[in-house]
């Protein structure tokens, strides 16, 4: 085990924290009924946020890779077995406390005491699946490894298609999302 | 807060497309100078593993450790690496914006939670430390959270990413309505 990362990774860290933490706190996440809200489709922030940093991230990261400013994505390996299962796990966990990891550790900084427990099951939890990881590594977490893909690798199409047509179907959804907005207030 | 502060820190919410927009060039910094991708999850590990090491060393370190500490916790990823720093900084960043604009919230028992379960802070912090639990646990088999899969992975257009992200927004919807039904809908108030 290695103890501690190099100084410039600690303080770019620390500072891309900070600037994280900022941006969570003036969106509005880091409230329950901000998350549950949108889990009952009665605040759309949540999907307005995740969904705008999605496009800007990828035309940003695709951009640069493709001018070659970045040899390499960080891409997670598709277990899709784990991926799914966990994808519904962490649904559970998260409409049940209000709030999810990041905008949790955020809303203890805003103040939260119910955040602040969710923080420690966080803990305990992360604990629990390290102890269970020995069983489930050699069997359910190989089921459906197809390991590092992309939506673009695994169709051969152009990833730009995919932020293309992602970027509409934002767009889209915005604009309904907005129009739903004006009703409920008008 | 004084007369130094920006302008903008001092309001307490931001349009929720600046601020999807500000965290989509914040991963272009940080793909660019730090060859890293915004995460929360995997720090929570790190945290039972210094939390577990006073305890029983040999089961975070060294060659007999927990084959989970091993692969989460090493030369790549130190105890206290970027991603834990990240994680203080969000804190330390929630915090400060909090105080700027005078947007704190001590929150107890929430009222949509109080409509459904009552007044109870004991039964409200009971569920939320095993909801914690359980989404944790969920962000490790899936190997990420709303941050590392839902924005930094969907970003990449990685399958995993995009397996969790449906998976994670169905099944938070229907837990959300099996809790609160569609009557909570009314109720969900800051």
């Amino acid at each position: 085990m290695s103890w501690i990362d190099t100084p410039y990774l600690l303080v770019t860290g620390l500072l891309t924290g900070v600037v994280f933490g900022v941006l969570l706190q003036k969106g509005g996440v880091t409230r329950y009924a901000t998350i549950i809200g949108q889990f009952l489709f009665t605040d759309y922030t949540m999907l307005k946020i995740m969904l705008s940093a999605v496009v800007v991230g990828a035309i940003g990261v695709y951009g640069m890779l493709q001018l070659g400013l970045i040899s390499h994505l960080l891409v997670k390996p598709a277990l899709l077995a784990a991926n799914a299962a966990g994808g519904l796990i962490f649904g559970v966990g998260m409409a049940t406390l209000g709030y999810c990891p990041g905008t949790g550790v955020g809303a203890c900084g805003e103040g939260s005491r119910r955040a602040m427990w969710g923080v420690a099951g966080m803990v305990t939890g992360a604990g629990i699946f390290t102890a269970m990881y020995p069983m489930l590594e050699k069997g359910f977490m190989k089921i459906g490894d197809r390991g590092k893909v992309t939506l673009a690798d695994i169709t051969g199409i152009s990833p730009w298609v995919y932020i293309a047509a992602l970027a509409v179907i934002s767009l889209v959804l915005f604009n309904a999302i907005g129009r739903w907005e004006r009703r409920q207030t008008a | 807060m004084n007369d130094a502060t920006p302008g903008p820190l001092r309001r307490k919410r931001w349009s929720p497309f600046v601020v999807g927009t500000l965290i989509g060039v914040l991963s272009w910094i940080t793909f660019l100078t730090m060859d890293k991708a915004l995460g929360t999850s995997s720090s929570m590990v790190h945290v039972a593993g210094a939390l577990q090491y006073p305890v029983s060393p040999g089961t975070v370190a060294g060659p007999e450790a927990n084959s989970y500490f091993q692969k989460e916790i090493n030369e790549k990823t130190p105890l206290i690496d970027w991603q834990v720093m990240l994680v203080i900084g969000l804190l330390i960043g929630a915090f400060v914006s909090s105080r700027l604009s005078g947007d704190r919230k001590a929150e107890r028992v929430p009222s949509l939670w109080q409509w459904r379960f009552g007044p109870s802070e004991a039964k409200s912090y009971g569920w939320a430390f095993g909801g914690g639990a359980v989404m944790l646990f969920g962000a490790r088999m899936a190997g990420g959270c709303t941050s590392g899969h839902g924005i930094s992975g969907s970003l990449q257009l990685a399958l995993s990413s995009w397996v969790f992200f449906f998976s994670m927004f169905a099944s938070g919807v229907l837990t959300a309505f099996a809790i609160f039904g569609p009557g909570g809908r009314r109720h969900v108030v800051d």
